[in-house]
Formats: structure tokens, C-alpha cells, sequence
């Protein structure tokens, strides 16, 4: 078996390989959902329902899909710059633990000042937990992937201390959570009788900053040239740490804002499972999205739907709602090989 | 001094060795893979499928030796499928590794899912028992401490044994090495690279299964979700400190395990005023400081992350 | 073609990579005892063929015979098992396995429980001391040296019992002594009935130790006869097809100092020292050619100049102006125009289109950007117009580099120094891997900067290179700098002595010999 590159990539083949990839995955979980007894069609057309059938699974799909565009957002950046940043989770909580501190009453501002406020002591906090990684990186050549690793559960064990400890809400009854944000900081509801809440007008125009960053300014430039070519990046006299520890800003900041917009606009205060895995299945996202910004809205979305439907698929039709995970699994690794695709061709010989 | 005191008791030892048997399979593995180049982050999922698997083979009737080859069985299968995105096609080990984590624990839990429908409490199983060595067991302290486990802590021993030995000592094991240092000298050898690093992710694999097993049917009787909570990347940063060689892994696993055992006694016995999630963050945290204190040291494998395609140079 | 035994035939071998024909039916055989050079310009087809031989790739088409027997070649097992060896050009050995392991991998199955070391041990002795081939087989591969690394290659082929040893510009990384002992080695080996395929584009070496020379060009096998037909014009001739006239140099008075080189002294983190006392001055309208055997300290030299490394010692000046601190984007700033040895790895950002890598050393100027924002439409006419004056062909503005030829590449980075009008370039290993059209351009536009008034320093393996465009020369060896002679005062044979080390300082120990 050889590998070659092609020349040229068409359009055509550019867009159609996701899609291609995930109607793959989707007939691959087709026989766990068989196995599970329950009939294909009706399954899917559920799950479908249940993502995108109707207003209020709408609002929820994009509820969903707020933190993941962020945190799909926080891995395409670092991925750009190879920095393989797979510390998501802990950053989405550092954002998380953040809002809690200053915005159950700590600090009292206006909402047009309160809200910004909260984004930026978020970011900032989730910013430092990578930065971490990034100086070993730079500093001592410690592989960042382990220890991004290792401090997303130091990060959960230390909001777990938190929760039940100090931090504890006394009119919780008992249940490990904290004080509620206070009115001002809470992220507007957009449509009445459902969740969604202004995170998802936040996570759209970051989408759209971030692109611009990354395809229109000098900082994306020397982004995109250290992650594709190091050597020839710093030959060109583009400094290689500085471009490094300014991604893993950017990168840690956005998967923090994630926890902002959980606390500060979903739950509206913090527990221990405020993120069911936005951190990891953000690498889903930013990968089936070809790690461009803008098709990260597209793919958060998408994966979105697929949780949302998966579970009232479960409770329709007796299948695990686990299934989500394993069509994101899934996807992920057949779009990364679809994409490959798109690039070299396989010559059996 | 009781912190003194616990150094000689027989449970700590106990205690540490019993610790160190996950974390030895689950390095060794990964050492295997990364010998022949191949970084597997799959590591963490692969343990938790080899957990699930092991656990539901006995549940449903199965005999404890079989789950661990059905264990090892599965561990394979992820690890083959981790080779054909990593070596066969050589993308990205960083991304395609967490993948793999991904894929192998959703299914773990789908699977559990479907097999024990509407179960609450996670229903249990009889796990290995001590196995005494005869004579050996009754030296105080040391033979208690160490040949009175679970058969599976021996076999992890032993593995290091054959690891070290196939590595060093055998036509195989040299191949092994090479590939992770320069594919291009074992393909002008007429040797299928791509074989050889599929053969040794395979292995690697079966290892971190039965690793994962070893959760389920040896030191607890049942399966739970998050079980293996971040010990499949602790075995990642154990290859490092180890250097890459089976006796250091050794070392470092048994190293850890008894700093494990260290603060699981300190918390217990110290009315503290320490939280006990900070002696949880312990591993994670020594973890990074193990890969602080190698970073100017680790001599990696020079081929390793490095995607090898034949017919390019 | 000779009278001997045929012990390979290779018969109407065609091989296509998409739409090149690299190996267009290309037909010759070998005699026992023989040595056969095949020669040809880079690219012309050699290394694929023999890669074919040697089993990494399949043919399109045609057959090779060995001792008589069909070869299939699906692999490299079944070439060696057939007798057939070879050292490739760049070391395929292992750098933190001992000698003897990179020499008995895959000699034993992998069934087999135990590696026997003492037997091998004893046929390496044997193989050692019959080929003069002497070799401590527990030192480590990457404490050797590169004459020590090739010795490993060559007893790697004999341990399998090779009779046909094929090796591919074996000459390329040696110093013309060292190339010398391995001439005395082949000639041994052909003496007990080995044969030999030697790959090259050196005449010199070529005319010294060929019986037989086969010369290919753009894939087809273009002349093959015996080397008591040959002269050095007819080879050179059938090689490039059409003789090229050298570039003209004009003559031309030299100018104030640019670059100026004092005592300069680097060494590595370890210490080993990379750079000795180095001091060098160019000059306006010069180019200052540095011959010698790759790895005797250019990279160092060429990493200050370019500014990824610092010197220890000494003093660097450009146009009289004292640099203390050594960083790329500086040195552009200072009108450093830079070409790196290896185009893909220094000098493209191969993901990124032509009009991005064009302007990767001065984005930050504001031609192109104001505030951190990049100016689209500035940096996509100035591709235009880099990409009509230099010919770069092939491509628009936004076409992935990664997807140009070598020459279409080299032209790009050509393009992006040059338009800066640099006061000085560094060139190092300009044309490595070009076609002569391609090279040809990279010397007429050396030139005519130096005309314009730019000083040059052009590193070069390639004497002939160095002879024809340079108006001094300078060898380096061991980190050591020669004075600098006038082209017009050195032979070839001249500087061969000073770039295997003759008239220079000796080293003080074998470490601080040791050069990246």
C-alpha cells in the first residue's frame, strides 16, 4: 500500500468528505442500534425529532451547542498551531469556577458591564490553567498532551473540594452545588419558554472573530506557519514560543468561556456535571469541522443534535443515549481519515 | 512516629505492589507501542474496555482466566484499529489516540448498557483471589507482602521479564526497537513496517486491557463508570520517566503506586486539616513533576509521532 | 558491453509517478567482478531504478535478472535473498542501537528465541578483517563518524552475503580521501568476485574506479560503454544533453565590506565546538565561495548569518555595524537576504500559498499589514508581480507551494529575498537538487546581484558550482575556516586537500572534530 499526495484538492471533494465520513459513521452505528433491537428508520427519524424536530428540541440542540462551538473553537486554534491542547475539560471548569467566584456576589456591576466581565475573568482563568503547559512546552519540551491530561482531573478534584466544601450553596439541600449568579450576570434568555440563552450570540461572534483572526491577521499567520512548519516559521523570523504561549491564551480562554456560558447561562449556578465532556468532544468538533471556525458552528451543531436526539431517541425506543458518544467517536476519527483522504491517495500495489 | 511505623506493616507493601499491578500493565503496554513509534493515547479507553469486558465475561458466566484473554482480545482489536489510522495511514498519533480513547469507552459504556438494561447498582462478580505462594509467602514482611497477590500481580511481574527480555534479547525484540528509532533501516531489511508497528500496538494493547481487567475482576467485583479515571495517562507519563525501558517502568510504577499508598494512609490515619481532594490530586500532580524532572533527560524513541510512508523519503 | 559473466540484467524497466516517466524502458546488464557507474543529472532516474532492483518499488514494466534467476522484487527480502545489497544514500541505520545490532536486524527470524550475538560476532570479525572494513561492533551508530556510518552500511550487506553491492552517491558526504578509501575497499571487493553498481553525477570519481558507465537522462538510458571508450566531455555531454555555456561573470572591482566575520567561535550545549576562530570578509560585487564536505561547521555559519544561533566569541558585522543579537527577523531587517540548505524545511511553508510565502519575512512591514491586520489585496499583487519576474511557473497566487517543483520553490524563496535588494545573501547549497535550467537561473541571479552590488556567500558541495560562479573560494573543515584564495590561483585538486583537511590546525580530539 502507497500513500500519495495529490496535487490539487477539488472543492467538491473538500465539502462532500465530512459528509461522506459521517453518513459512514451513521450506517456503522446503524448495527449497534439493531443490536440494541430497536428498528433503524425509526430510530434515526427519532433521533432526528429529537435534535431538530421541533422548536423546543431546536432551542436545546443550540443550548447544546453553545459550549461546543466554544470548545470546538479552543481546539482548532491550539490544533492549528500543533499544540494539542486536550485540556478542554479542566479549562471549561476553571472558566467555570471563575463565574461562581466573582458572580455570586463578590464583585456587583450593571448586566452591560457584569456579563463582559465574567467572559473576561473566565477566560483569563482558563487562559492561565494552559498557559501551564504551554511554558513547559516551551521552557523544558514536557509533551503538552499529558499533562493538558492530568490537570483537567486536578481541575475537577479541586471544583469537587470546592462544591463540598467551602463554595458549598447552604439552600442546596445538601447537593454539591454552588450559589446562584447573581441577576446581573445572568446571559439573557433569547426565546421565551425555552433555555437558550445570549452564550449562543457570544459563541457565534467568537466563531467569526476567531476566523477572522486566523485567516485575515498577522497573529493567525504566524499561528498557521508554526503549526505547519516550525523550522521554516522561525527561519522566517517568527518567534516560535511567543506564537505558542499566545495560542494557548486564546486556546485556554475560549474552552473557558464555555464555562461561563454554562454557569452564567444554562444552569445559572455551578455543579460538578455542568460539562458532560464539552472538553473531549470539542476535538470532535474542531476535527469534523477541518479545524476552520466557521464550520465549527456547522459541526457543533451537528454534534449537538446527535446528543439531544440520542436521548430522547433512548427514551423512545430503549437504546443507551451512549450512542452518542460513539457516533462522535466515530466521527471523529472517519472524518480526520476522510480528510487524509481529500490530500493523498491510496495506491494498492 | 507512625508515618515511620507504616513502612513496616505489611498491608502498606501489600497495598503498593497490589497499586502497582495496573499501572505496570498499562506501562508496559504503552512502552511497547511507543518503542516501535507509535504514541497510544488510546490507552485510557483501551483499560476501560479491557475493565468492562473482563468484568461482563464472568458476570455472564465466564471463567476469570478466560476474561482476561477475552480482555487482551479487545485490547488488540482497538489497538489494530488504532494502527490503521496511526501507522497505515499516519495521521496525527496525538489526535487519533484520543479517538481511540473516545471510541473504546463509548462503547464500553453502550455495550454495558445494553447487556445489564435498567440496572442501578453495579451487580458483582467473584474476583481472583490470593494466591500464596507456598514457602515464599511466609518470609515476614517482604514474601508477605509480595507473594501473597492476586495471580494477575504475578503475571505483571513476569511480563516485565518477557517485555525486557524480547526487547533485548531476541531478533524481534531488536526489530522492535528499530522501528521506533529508523523505519527506513527495518524496510531495507525487507521487513513490513507497517506489520511490525501494527504487531507491537497490538500487544501494547492487550497489555493496557488487562490492566483495565484488572480493576474489575481482581481488585473490585464490579464494573463502574470512570473507573480507570486518568490512569491510562499516568501510565503515558510513567513511559517517560521510565526512559523507555521495562525495568525503570518497573520501578516508577511501584514508585508511584506506593506514594499512592503513602497519602491513601496519611488521609486515613491524619484528622488533617488537608481536603481529602487534595491527596487525589496527588498522582496527577507527581505525574507532571515525574515529566518535569525527565524533560532534560527523556531520550525518545527518535522515530516516534513520526508517520512512516513507504516510497517517500 | 564486457566480456564477463553476467551476474544482472535488467531488461525494458519502465516505472511512471503519475504523469513523469521516471524509468522509460531502460535496459543494461552487469558482469561478475565488474564495477558499473551509473550517471545522470539529479532527477534523471538513477535512485528509482535502483530502488526498483532493490525491491521498493514495482516496475511498471520489464524484468531484472540475478545469477540467472527471475526477480520479482515485491520486496527488499527477496533482492537480498538473491545476493543483492545496498547502501543507500542517506544511512539507513539506527543512532541508539550498537553497530552489531543495526548489522544482524532481520538476519535471524523473528521465531527465533534467543539472538545469536556470538555468532555474529564471529562472522563480523571474518567479514572485518577480509575487507579491511575495521569496526568497533558495540559502539553506538550515532557516535560514528559518516566515513565509520558507510563502513556499517557496506558490512551490513556483506553479513547478508551480498554479490551485487549497489551504492548510491556514496561519495556524496566524504572527503576525497575518505572517498579514496572507499575506492581501495570496492576495488578489493570486485578483486574477490563481488560486483559493484556505484551511482554518481562526480566524473572524477567516476572515471577512476568504473569499468562499464551507463548514463541516463530524464528517465531514458541515453549512452552505455566501456570506460576505455569514455572521456569526461562525453560523459558530461550525454548527461546534459546539450553542452551549457558556465555563466558569464563580469569582472568587476570590488566594494566596502558587508559581511565581516572576526574570530568567531560557537559551540554546541555540550561544548563541542561547531565554529574555531572563524573570520571572513565579503565585499561588495563578490561572491565568496565556501567548498567542503558537508557537516564541517556550514550549518553553524549559515544559522549566524541567517540568525538562529549565537557565536560565543568573535565579532559580526554587517556594513561595519556590530550585531550582538542574533535573531531572523533582525537580520532582514539589516539586508541579510537568506537561502536555506533545505528548501522544504526552512525555507516554504509548504501548506501555505505562494502569495504567503512570499511575503512570510516582511508581513509585519506596513506594505502589507496596519495594526496586526493583514492587507489582502497588497499581498496577492505582490505575488503577481514577484511571480512574472521571477517565472515562477505554475502558480497563482494562491497555489500551495507544497504542489511546485524544486526549481518553481527555490524561485519563490529567490523571489522574496531578492526583491528586498539584500546588501548581502547567503546561498547555502542553492541548486541542490535542480535540473541544470533550474540551476543555471539560481546562478545568473547570484550574478546579477552582484552586479547590483550585493555581497555573497555561497555554500556549495559542488566544486564545478563553485569554480564557475565564485570570484574567491574558502574551504571549511572541522570548524575551521581557510584563507580565502582567488578563483582564478585554486585547483579542484587544491581544494579537495583542504577540504580533507590538509593545512589545517589539527584537532585537539576526535569530540571537538565532531561538527553538526
Amino acid at each position: 500500500m502507497l500513500l500519495e499526495p495529490r496535487k490539487h484538492t477539488p472543492l467538491w471533494m473538500t465539502i462532500s468528505a465530512p459528509i461522506i465520513a459521517v453518513v459512514i459513521v451513521l450506517i456503522l452505528c446503524g448495527g449497534l442500534i439493531a443490536w440494541a433491537g430497536a428498528p433503524l428508520l425509526d430510530s434515526y427519524i427519532a433521533l432526528f425529532v429529537g435534535a431538530f424536530g421541533s422548536k423546543f428540541a431546536l432551542a436545546e440542540t443550540f443550548v447544546r451547542a453553545t459550549p461546543l462551538i466554544l470548545t470546538g473553537l479552543a481546539a482548532a486554534v491550539a490544533f492549528r498551531a500543533k499544540l494539542w491542547n486536550i485540556g478542554g475539560e479542566g479549562q471549561l471548569y476553571m472558566g467555570a469556577l471563575a463565574t461562581t467566584y466573582f458572580g455570586t456576589g463578590l464583585i456587583t456591576l450593571p448586566p452591560a458591564l457584569m456579563i463582559p466581565f465574567l467572559f473576561i475573568v473566565g477566560a483569563i482563568a482558563g487562559g492561565l490553567l494552559l498557559l501551564v503547559p504551554a511554558l513547559l512546552k516551551t521552557r523544558l519540551k514536557v509533551d503538552e498532551v499529558v499533562t493538558t491530561l492530568l490537570l483537567n482531573f486536578v481541575v475537577l478534584l479541586l471544583a469537587n473540594y470546592l462544591l463540598f466544601g467551602p463554595w458549598k450553596d447552604p439552600l442546596a439541600m445538601g447537593w454539591p452545588q454552588g450559589a446562584p449568579v447573581i441577576d446581573e450576570g445572568i446571559l439573557p434568555n433569547l426565546v421565551a419558554k425555552t433555555r437558550l440563552h445570549a452564550g449562543l450570540i457570544f459563541s457565534l461572534v467568537a466563531a467569526l472573530f476567531i476566523w477572522l483572526l486566523m485567516t485575515k491577521t498577522k497573529w493567525g499567520l504566524e499561528i498557521r506557519a508554526v503549526g505547519n512548519n516550525q523550522d521554516a516559521a522561525r527561519f522566517a523570523g517568527i518567534s516560535i514560543n511567543k506564537t505558542i504561549i499566545r495560542t494557548a491564551l486564546i486556546s485556554g480562554g475560549l474552552a473557558a468561556c464555555a464555562g461561563v456560558t454554562e454557569v452564567a447561562g444554562t444552569k445559572e449556578y455551578l455543579t460538578l456535571d455542568i460539562s458532560p465532556g464539552f472538553g473531549y468532544t470539542g476535538i470532535a468538533v474542531a476535527m469534523l469541522a477541518g479545524l476552520n471556525p466557521l464550520a465549527v458552528i456547522i459541526s457543533a451543531l451537528f454534534i449537538a443534535g446527535i446528543f439531544n436526539g440520542a436521548d430522547s431517541m433512548s427514551r423512545a425506543m430503549d437504546v443507551s443515549n451512549y450512542i452518542a458518544d460513539v457516533i462522535t467517536a466515530a466521527s471523529l476519527l472517519l472524518v480526520m481519515l476522510s480528510v487524509m483522504l481529500t490530500r493523498m491517495r491510496i495506491r494498492w500495489n | 512516629m507512625e508515618f515511620f511505623e507504616m513502612f513496616l506493616a505489611v498491608g502498606f507493601w501489600s497495598a503498593t505492589i497490589r497499586m502497582a499491578t495496573p499501572l505496570i500493565f498499562g506501562t508496559l503496554g504503552e512502552l511497547i507501542c511507543e518503542r516501535a513509534g507509535i504514541l497510544n493515547l488510546g490507552i485510557e479507553g483501551i483499560m476501560t474496555t479491557g475493565a468492562m469486558v473482563a468484568w461482563m465475561w464472568v458476570y455472564q458466566g465466564g471463567g476469570l482466566w478466560e476474561a482476561v484473554f477475552v480482555a487482551a482480545f479487545f485490547g488488540m482489536l482497538f489497538g489494530y484499529l488504532h494502527s490503521i489510522f496511526s501507522v497505515y495511514m499516519g495521521l496525527s498519533q496525538h489526535v487519533t489516540g484520543i479517538g481511540i480513547t473516545l471510541l473504546s469507552t463509548s462503547l464500553s459504556y453502550y455495550a454495558f448498557r445494553m447487556l445489564l438494561p435498567g440496572v442501578t447498582t453495579p451487580p458483582k462478580i467473584t474476583p481472583f483471589e490470593e494466591w500464596p505462594v507456598p514457602l515464599l509467602s511466609d518470609i515476614p514482611v517482604i514474601g508477605e507482602a509480595l507473594f501473597n497477590q492476586s495471580p494477575l500481580t504475578y503475571v505483571a511481574f513476569l511480563s516485565v521479564l518477557a517485555v525486557a527480555y524480547i526487547l533485548y534479547r531476541t531478533p524481534l525484540g531488536l526489530a522492535v526497537r528499530m522501528v521506533g528509532e529508523n523505519p527506513m533501516a527495518v524496510e531495507v531489511q525487507g521487513i513490513d513496517v507497517y506489520k511490525l508497528r501494527t504487531g507491537a500496538v497490538m500487544v501494547g494493547s492487550a497489555f493496557m486491557a488487562v490492566g483495565g481487567a484488572f480493576f474489575t475482576i481482581s481488585v473490585f467485583d464490579a464494573f463502574y463508570f470512570d473507573m480507570i479515571n486518568g490512569r491510562g495517562w499516568i501510565c503515558v507519563a510513567l513511559v517517560i520517566f521510565a526512559s523507555w525501558k521495562p525495568s525503570k517502568a518497573l520501578f516508577g510504577a511501584l514508585l508511584f503506586a506506593a506514594f499512592d499508598a503513602i497519602q491513601i494512609r496519611v488521609q486515613q490515619a491524619s484528622v488533617s486539616f488537608i481536603p481529602y481532594q487534595f491527596y487525589l490530586m496527588m498522582p496527577y500532580i507527581f505525574s507532571i513533576l515525574a515529566l518535569i524532572i525527565m524533560s532534560r533527560k527523556a531520550a525518545y524513541p527518535k522515530a516516534l509521532l513520526v508517520p512512516f510512508r513507504r516510497g517517500q523519503r | 558491453m564486457s566480456q564477463a559473466e553476467t551476474v544482472l540484467r535488467v531488461e525494458q524497466i519502465t516505472k511512471k509517478f503519475g504523469d513523469l516517466v521516471a524509468n522509460d524502458a531502460i535496459s543494461f546488464s552487469l558482469g561478475k567482478g565488474k564495477v558499473l557507474s551509473l550517471l545522470g543529472e539529479n532527477g534523471a532516474g538513477k535512485t528509482t531504478l535502483m530502488n526498483i532492483i532493490f525491491g521498493h518499488y514495482t516496475a511498471d514494466g520489464g524484468h531484472i535478472e540475478v545469477f540467472g534467476k527471475q526477480l520479482d522484487a515485491r520486496s527488499p527480502a527477496e533482492a537480498i535473498g538473491l545476493g543483492v545489497g545496498m547502501v543507500h544514500q542517506h544511512f539507513t541505520l539506527g543512532d541508539n542501537l550498537t553497530v552489531l545490532e543495526n548489522i544482524i536486524l532481520g538476519t535471524e527470524s523473528f521465531r527465533s528465541h534467543r539472538q545469536d550475538i556470538k555468532g555474529a560476532l564471529a562472522k563480523l570479525d571474518q567479514l572485518s578483517e577480509e575487507f579491511g572494513l575495521a569496526i568497533n561492533p558495540n559502539a553506538l551508530v550515532k557516535d560514528l563518524t559518516v566515513g565509520e556510518k558507510q563502513r556499517v552500511e557496506i558490512l551490513k550487506a556483506l553479513f547478508r552475503g551480498a554479490r551485487i553491492l549497489i551504492l548510491d552517491e556514496p561519495t556524496a558526504v566524504l572527503t576525497p580521501q575518505e572517498s579514496e578509501q572507499l575506492f581501495d575497499t570496492l576495488r578489493d571487493m570486485v578483486s574477490r568476485g563481488l560486483s559493484v553498481i556505484f551511482i554518481s553525477h562526480k566524473l572524477n570519481e567516476v572515471m577512476s574506479i568504473a569499468d562499464d558507465i551507463a548514463v541516463l537522462r530524464h528517465g531514458k538510458l541515453v549512452a552505455a560503454f566501456p570506460i576505455e571508450d569514455a572521456s569526461k566531455e562525453l560523459i558530461a555531454e550525454k548527461m546534459v544533453g546539450e553542452a551549457i555555456d558556465p555563466p558569464k561573470r563580469e569582472p568587476l572591482a570590488i566594494g566596502a565590506t558587508v559581511l565581516g566575520l572576526s574570530d568567531i567561535s560557537v559551540q554546541d550545549e555540550e561544548g563541542v565546538s561547531l565554529l574555531k576562530n572563524v573570520s571572513l570578509d565579503v565585499h561588495r560585487h563578490e561572491i565568496i565561495g565556501m567548498a567542503g564536505v558537508s557537516g564541517n561547521g556550514q550549518k553553524p555559519l549559515s544559522d549566524l548569518i541567517s540568525g538562529t544561533l549565537s557565536p560565543q566569541n568573535g565579532t559580526f558585522t554587517l556594513a561595519g555595524e556590530k550585531i550582538e543579537k542574533f535573531d531572523p527577523h533582525l537580520m532582514v531587517e539589516k539586508g541579510v537576504g537568506r537561502v536555506p540548505e533545505d528548501r522544504h524545511h526552512e525555507g516554504v511553508v509548504g501548506d501555505f500559498s505562494v502569495e504567503e510565502n512570499l511575503v512570510l519575512e516582511n508581513y509585519r512591514s506596513p506594505q502589507f499589514s496596519t495594526r496586526g491586520w493583514l492587507k489582502a489585496s497588497a499581498i496577492k499583487e505582490h505575488a503577481n508581480k514577484l511571480i512574472r519576474m521571477f517565472d515562477i511557473r505554475g502558480a497563482a497566487p494562491e497555489t500551495t507551494v507544497r504542489g511546485l517543483s524544486g526549481g518553481n520553490m527555490q524561485k519563490v524563496i529567490l523571489a522574496r529575498i531578492l526583491e528586498n535588494e539584500p546588501d548581502l545573501i547567503l546561498a547555502n547549497q542553492p541548486t541542490r537538487g535542480l535540473d541544470v535550467g533550474a540551476a543555471t537561473f539560481v546562478h545568473e541571479q547570484l550574478l546579477k546581484a552582484r552586479s547590483r552590488g550585493a555581497g555573497i556567500l555561497l555554500i556549495s558541495e559542488d566544486l564545478e558550482e563553485l569554480m564557475a560562479v565564485s570570484d574567491r573560494i574558502v574551504v571549511m573543515y572541522h570548524g575551521q575556516l581557510s584563507n580565502p584564495m582567488q578563483v582564478e590561483d585554486v585547483s579542484v585538486q587544491q581544494l579537495g586537500l583542504l577540504m580533507s583537511g590538509e593545512g589545517f590546525a589539527s584537532p585537539e580530539s576526535e569530540e571537538s572534530a565532531h561538527v553538526a
